[in-house]
């Protein structure tokens, strides 16, 4: 389902952002389309993750704009735009006294839906990202690394956001794990097509999940490329990142679990 | 056994001076409790009220305690009833252990399951209520256990100013040269911290996340 040319769901517009001293992001212009995933590439310290950020206001910008849905994010209730904004971390943030079950109702049960809804729509999602329905009970510290993720994933489709930010989900996970949620990630996004900002180190991530890779790189916004594009690009930084992990794809792999 | 036996034939004032005892211990800890977790969870959000909340409390605990209970003495409406006084020195007390280990607990609550919730639109409020503090009670309640245990042992010096609770027994025996006394308030005092520390303990660890 191609979009085209509707107007776009996130919208960076000249953002910069700085922290005692530190410029963070510079002069940041971005639009991301509805239904695409757009991979925010680049090593630590390049801002990707302060980027993602800024989308649900976890921080604020030193200058410029971002809209969401057409409005600035800095006017009106944050509470509401984070709550229409669903948001994956790194060993996916669960609650450790929450049970799945209530890990994924979290925002549901927030927003006041009725026990039964709530229930209902935690165990739909369970099924949905490949959880057995009886591990409803127990706890995060009671499950793997993979399942955390999909806990992670599924409380933040709960509410059923239209747009879905994550942040290295599937750093912290084997390689074999990773892939296999790379996969079930790309078979989901067929079916539902959310927004996506998705934020990784990892080049065959990207390549693989995104439909266009953002590339980052001391707080500035390289190039904005699709994945074909990016394997072919003679700009400086996206060669760097296709030798560095052309040279040795398994030690690409590992690189990935750091 | 001379001791039990006066315990045997004293065991209705035992009895009594036990339950006073509680009662102010039980009373300035609630105090405690309602002041010092507010303070706790408000430097904890804002650093910048840290040092001077954590040093106050601080200073209170090295006041020897004789010396506050007698300091506190002239004070108009407290002054009337020694049990109030006793309580608010007992209260001022208990603030330290409990403030330092809300502060502590709340600290000690991982950062990225905070930004996970606010992320997902937690207001402060419910970060606070739903994730922040269930995450830091069993903390909090080793703060309170602390407090309890300082609080049984200092309600005894109560009784210098008259506030009652098991230290009558232990300043009469001292006036009378007689171990006999001294032991009949000790032991029950030193049975009730053994208790509170038992009873608060086993609650603590039924709070410890997982």
């Amino acid at each position: 389902m191609q979009l085209g040319h509707e107007s776009p769901v996130i919208e960076f517009r000249d953002v910069s952002y700085r922290v005692n001293g530190t410029q963070v992001l510079s002069d940041l212009s971005l639009q991301v389309a509805s239904g695409e995933t757009l991979v925010l590439l680049g090593r630590s310290g390049s801002g990707k993750t302060t980027t993602l950020k800024l989308i649900n206001r976890l921080v604020s910008p030193t200058s410029g704009k971002i809209l969401v849905n057409g409005v600035s994010n800095g006017e009106g209730d944050i509470i509401r735009l984070r709550r229409g904004i669903g948001y994956v971390i790194q060993d996916a943030g669960l609650f450790p006294h929450f049970t799945v079950e209530r890990n994924i109702g979290l925002v549901p049960k927030i927003e006041g839906w009725p026990e039964g809804k709530t229930r209902a729509r935690a165990q739909e999602l369970m099924q949905l990202v490949g959880l057995p329905l009886e591990m409803a009970s127990r706890y995060p510290h009671q499950l793997s690394g993979g399942q955390r993720q999909r806990v992670g994933v599924a409380r933040a489709l709960a509410a059923d956001p239209a747009i879905l930010l994550m942040d290295e989900p599937f750093a912290a996970l084997d390689p074999l794990t990773r892939d296999e949620l790379q996969r079930e990630f790309l078979l989901l996004q067929q079916r539902l097509h959310k927004t996506v900002v998705f934020v990784t180190h990892d080049l065959r991530e990207a390549l693989r999940l995104g439909s266009r890779i953002a590339l980052m790189e001391a707080g500035k916004l390289v190039t904005v490329l699709s994945p074909k594009e990016f394997l072919k690009s003679k700009d400086r930084w996206a060669e760097a990142y296709v030798r560095a992990f052309g040279d040795g794809l398994e030690s690409a792999a590992d690189r990935g679990t750091s | 056994m001379n001791v039990i036996r006066f315990i045997a034939q004293n065991h209705t004032q035992v009895l009594e001076l036990t339950l006073e005892h509680l009662w102010l211990v039980g009373v300035s800890t609630a105090f405690a409790m309602l002041i010092g977790i507010p303070l706790g969870i408000v430097i904890s959000h804002r650093p910048r009220f840290n040092k001077p909340v954590l040093a106050g409390a601080n200073i209170i605990q090295t006041i020897p305690s004789l010396a506050l209970f007698g300091f506190l003495l002239p004070v108009p409406w407290l002054g009337e009833r020694a049990d109030r006084l006793a309580i608010l020195a007992l209260t001022l007390y208990a603030l330290l252990p409990i403030i330092r280990n809300t502060y502590t607990g709340i600290c000690g609550v991982d950062p990225a399951v905070v930004e996970a919730g606010r992320g997902m639109g937690l207001t402060e409020w419910q970060l606070l209520f739903q994730v922040e503090l269930p995450l830091a009670a069993s903390v909090i309640l080793s703060g309170v256990r602390v407090a309890v245990v300082i609080s049984v042992g200092l309600a005894t010096i109560a009784a210098a100013i008259g506030a009652g609770g098991l230290g009558e027994f232990i300043f009469r025996g001292l006036a009378m040269v007689d171990d006999r006394v001294i032991l009949a308030g000790a032991i029950p005092a030193a049975l009730l911290a053994l208790a509170a520390d038992v009873s608060v303990g086993s609650l603590e660890r039924r709070l410890r996340p997982r």
